[in-house]
């Protein structure tokens, strides 16, 4: 199946029942898979909203009466959706949102990109929050992290993105849907009307500092908690390498490519492969820094999870860089090249 | 004795933070009796915009969800979507639903959404200190516009009442005022109705208010409200503006 | 063992359904598959390609920097693409339309008249199917048969009836000598 399609089929089956969207390539398969499919599930929704911002905004009215919800767009429009995500954390309501990166900035183009990493992983919008960032790197992959990412979303109230990029959406490989776990979540916050009980309200206004700030300072502790617990990384044939390559989603699949090259020449790197970029793997990264010297940070853009290993690693690894932005494909031989170069250099 | 008059059940017990003389505070009371009246307030769901009505949910004693600037009708979407048998409504202004939302409010009434819209227009952003509206009339002073609006350089006061009754989506609009008691009762048989039109399924209602604003109009309250009558209902005329009796759609 | 496939050509020549359904049918036969088409603009009646990767394992990278295998359904394609095929690799190519050669010595050539085997047919839209039965033959990782269930299962039910003339198509695409 064509990964847009397997976003959306792992997504009714984890129980999303509302989706909006707005169309945009790289990723209008996904919306027309959930215009197609969303009917076929109980009570589902689908709407095509008028812009981004719309669907964003609806996905949080869905996500306050009690939907599990979901948009989708690329990078262009996620920026338009950065009000509405900022106020889905703000509001500590769960959603699902996939950002199928395109090249960059401005309109760019369409081909694959991963030019939104900071906005992804900073929180993107206004204000001192942050979202869980799932970044998956095969067909398979979309499939198991779109369902973890309802379940992350309703764990902790928060809005969850799927960060992938034009050849993840595109790109067709065999995949299998397990069966989700059934929802679970504290339907306290859920306004479905007051009915016998007391009035509810859910806002982001909180015009006094003294509130606000002890509001922001839950929500950093709840990121504490999602910190120490939701990190998530896969190793590569790291036991004997001398470098490491970092790389996340598509770069990471290249990266396989290239180490696989380069194996076969006696080279010995490996592979740190982050699954969440926020909260990024940084104890990961300190563990195999004991013991190796060489890092090379391999991404789809000018450097940007970059600083996240320097911030990691700090000046106890050399750390070396190469990216091809603006929706280039590197190979793997073109990066097996780099990885030659970087050990002839040791 | 009889009790002939007190507060609406879905008021909360909460003085109005108000300016004297505002549309607000009456229009929210209308809104609380209108509720109460119907039998709702178990199922009502409200939707504060952006402005001085933003916090709304305080006074408003039935389940509550703020919406980002100008967004109201898409988050109402979304609600009435999940939750066909609530009556949901928002609460917007004439920046929130006519400048800033503009597109999502349009669009909420073009599909027909059943929904309720509660317009408030005062002609002049007021939270923000009595900026330009896209409502403010031609030669209005505002603190954008000193030397008053000017049709060459700022545009023109916007209908947009009128133009959602256009789209074959909407079945009720009307404008009212509160400013004097005829016409608010009037404009309470209109939020009434509206949100009759709701239960019954109809479609999109709205009932646009002209409201007055004597802090950012710097004017008594009493001139405020004669200024409704005398010239900004020359510029919005009260009224019905649609209303289809046609049975509601069926696809 | 990994092979990869670019198939490349004109939108409309049915290139993306070529790779697809050799991806289909190679995940039936239990191998590894990854399907990688081009999208947007420039499938709007420019030129579109797609890469098929098939393995007897994970498959690391779907992108084919050096294919074992490509095939091309017009000349600009086979310009693109012609250098990147690996050495010992082949290159497939619609000789009904492409007048031009590999210059390469290191790569084998099949030239496969699909426009006129499909015009005999009575039916050029088959053109890709035709291409698809040489290069079945020709690399040999795949049954027929395999293929021909893959397509049957993509045709579906309600395109039934056209099962008769792609398998003649691949037939004769089949048994062409090169």
């Amino acid at each position: 199946m064509q990964g847009n399609r397997v976003i959306g089929e792992a997504a009714i089956r984890a129980g999303c029942r509302f989706y909006a969207g707005y169309p945009i390539t790289p990723q209008n398969e996904l919306t027309e898979y959930m215009a197609d499919n969303m009917r076929r599930a109980k009570g589902g929704i689908f709407i095509q909203a008028e812009s981004e911002i719309a669907a964003i905004n609806m996905v949080l009215g869905a996500s306050a009466a009690g939907a599990r919800a979901m948009t989708s767009s690329s990078s262009p429009g996620i920026s338009l959706k950065q009000e509405g995500i900022s106020s889905l954390a703000a509001d500590e309501l769960p959603a699902v949102i996939v950002n199928i990166m395109r090249g960059g900035p401005g309109l760019g183009n369409i081909l694959p990109s991963q030019g939104d990493y900071f906005q992804a992983t900073r929180g993107g919008g206004h204000g001192d929050y942050r979202t869980i960032v799932l970044a998956p790197a095969s067909v398979q992959e979309l499939a198991d992290l779109t369902m973890d990412a309802f379940e992350l979303a309703d764990r902790y109230r928060n809005p969850v993105i799927i960060l992938a990029d034009g050849m993840m959406g595109q790109m067709m490989e065999p995949v299998e849907f397990h069966a989700p776990p059934p929802r679970r979540y504290p339907e306290c916050y859920v306004l479905k009307g007051m009915g016998q009980g007391k009035s509810k309200f859910i806002r982001a206004l909180i015009l006094d500092a003294i509130r606000m700030e002890e509001h922001n300072w839950k929500l950093y502790r709840k990121y504490q908690v999602i910190a120490q617990k939701e990190v998530r990384c896969e190793t590569f044939w790291t036991d004997d390498a001398e470098i490491l390559i970092v790389a996340y989603g598509t770069a990471a699949r290249i990266a396989k490519g290239a180490i696989k090259r380069s194996r076969e020449l006696g080279l010995p790197v490996g592979l740190i492969r982050p699954i969440t970029l926020w909260p990024f793997p940084t104890q990961v990264l300190q563990g195999f820094a004991a013991r190796v010297d060489d890092f090379l940070v391999f991404e789809m853009n000018t450097g940007q999870m970059l600083e996240d290993v320097q911030l990691a690693l700090g000046n106890t690894a050399r750390i070396q860089f190469y990216g091809r932005p603006g929706g280039v494909i590197p190979t793997p031989a073109e990066l097996a090249k780099v990885i030659a170069y970087q050990l002839r250099k040791k | 004795m009889k009790n002939i008059f007190s507060r609406p059940k879905s008021l909360k017990k909460a003085a109005f933070h108000y300016c004297a003389g505002c549309g607000h505070s009456i229009t929210h009371r209308l809104i609380a009796e209108a509720i109460d009246e119907l039998g709702i307030q178990d199922r009502a769901i409200g939707i504060p915009p952006a402005g001085c009505a933003v916090i709304a949910y305080n006074y408003f004693d039935v389940d509550m969800l703020e919406a980002p600037h100008g967004r109201g009708c898409a988050v109402a979407t979304g609600m009435k979507r999940v939750l066909p048998d609530r009556i949901i409504f928002s609460y917007q202004g004439d920046g929130d639903l006519a400048a800033i939302g503009t597109a999502e409010t349009m669009h909420a009434a073009n599909r027909g959404e059943n929904i309720t819209v509660i317009f408030i227009n005062n002609a002049v952003y007021g939270m923000t200190g009595g900026q330009m509206a896209p409502t403010t009339l031609l030669g209005q002073v505002s603190t954008t516009t000193p030397p008053g609006r000017s049709a060459l350089l700022d545009g023109h006061p916007i209908h947009l009442s009128e133009i959602l009754g256009q789209l074959p989506g909407t079945r009720y609009i009307e404008r009212c005022a509160v400013n004097s008691p005829a016409n608010i009762t009037r404009a309470k048989r209109a939020i009434k109705k509206a949100f009759k039109c709701q239960m019954d399924g109809a479609g999109f209602s709205l009932v646009e208010i002209l409201s007055q604003c004597p802090t950012n109009w710097k004017m008594t309250p009493v001139n405020a409200c004669r200024w409704v009558t005398e010239t900004m209902a020359k510029e919005f005329p009260l009224g019905v503006i649609k209303d289809l009796k046609a049975q509601a759609p069926t696809s | 063992m990994i092979k990869k496939t670019i198939f490349a050509g004109f939108g409309g020549q049915g290139v993306l359904m070529m790779g697809y359904i050799y991806a289909h049918a190679a995940m039936n036969e239990g191998f590894h598959v990854t399907y990688l088409p081009s999208y947007g603009v420039e499938v709007r009646g420019g030129t579109a390609n797609c890469t098929v990767a098939v393995s007897d394992e994970e498959i690391a990278s779907p992108i084919a920097s050096e294919p074992d295998h490509l095939v091309v359904m017009n000349k600009p394609s086979l310009f693109t693409f012609q250098n990147r095929v690996a050495p010992g690799g082949d290159i497939f190519l619609n000789s009904s339309i492409i007048d031009a050669r590999p210059t390469r010595k290191d790569v084998q050539i099949h030239a496969v008249p699909v426009g006129d085997l499909a015009e005999r047919l009575g039916n050029p839209q088959v053109l890709n199917i035709v291409m698809m039965g040489a290069f079945i033959r020709k690399t040999g990782l795949l049954p027929p048969e395999a293929f021909l269930k893959g397509l049957k299962h993509i045709l579906g039910e309600r395109k039934k009836a056209a099962m008769e003339i792609n398998r003649k198509a691949f037939a004769a695409g089949y048994e062409l000598q090169t």
